[in-house]
């Protein structure tokens, strides 16, 4: 089961912060993750839609659309960081 | 080095003290910290929420001070940085950098600020008086990281 986190106004339009998801076989990339998040309605449509800035993690390293991802992975997702 | 991720305030004074305990090569210390600042004309501000990616907050903090240490000489460094909800002139964030000479203390701070800015994982949320906001992400921190790369 890979894990899923959501921070900040991200976590706030999706109403969740985090969830167990079996990822689908046909999903290896951060890229078709979000494509997949995005089918679930509207509001997970709006977030996860190209235009949406959004920042990823893979295993609390900062990643890209085309990095891999596994079953086991921690995956976060969240919105540019403001800090300090 | 000392990496801190706290609801707990700080004091400049007693971590610039600890980090040149027992050091006598010690020539510079630079400090910065940042406090809440309301910007709105009207004091509208009550606090700032400040949330982060716990785990991950504390491993981008310690990769960026490493960063810092590579490519400057300098000889120790701390980086606090406070979560939770904090009133208007409540202390956030402290970098303190100590070195031989005042140069490299002086950048190494000034990179740790910038970098973590735009790296770490923390969110800002503004709780007003008309309610509550998201602070955006400033187009001119990501520029002031840019001119270390």
């Amino acid at each position: 089961m890979a894990k899923l986190l959501y921070f900040a106004s991200l976590r706030e339009a999706l109403d969740k912060d985090s969830e167990q998801l079996s990822l689908p076989a046909d999903i290896t990339t951060v890229a078709q993750l979000k494509d997949f998040l995005a089918t679930r309605g509207a509001q997970w449509q709006a977030a996860f839609t190209e235009d949406a800035v959004l920042l990823v993690s893979v295993n609390q390293q900062m990643a890209q659309a085309d990095s891999a991802i596994s079953d086991a992975d921690e995956i976060a997702f969240f919105p540019p960081v403001t800090g300090g | 080095m000392l990496i801190s991720v706290q609801t707990e305030d700080f004091d400049v004074t007693e971590v610039s003290r600890q980090l040149c305990k027992n050091r006598q090569d010690i020539g510079a210390i630079t400090t910065f910290s940042g406090q809440v600042r309301d910007k709105s004309p009207d004091r509208n501000l009550l606090a700032l929420e400040l949330e982060h990616y716990p785990g991950m907050t504390e491993k981008s903090l310690t990769a960026i001070a490493e960063q810092a240490q590579s490519r400057w000489d300098i000889d120790d460094l701390a980086v606090i940085h406070r979560v939770g909800r904090l009133a208007p002139g409540e202390n956030i964030v402290l970098v303190v950098v100590i070195s031989a000479h005042r140069k490299d203390a002086f950048a190494a701070c000034e990179f740790l600020m910038d970098y973590l800015k735009t790296q770490a994982p923390f969110w800002k949320k503004e709780i007003t008086k008309n309610g509550e906001h998201w602070v955006e992400f400033k187009d001119s921190d990501r520029q002031a990281s840019e001119r270390w790369d």
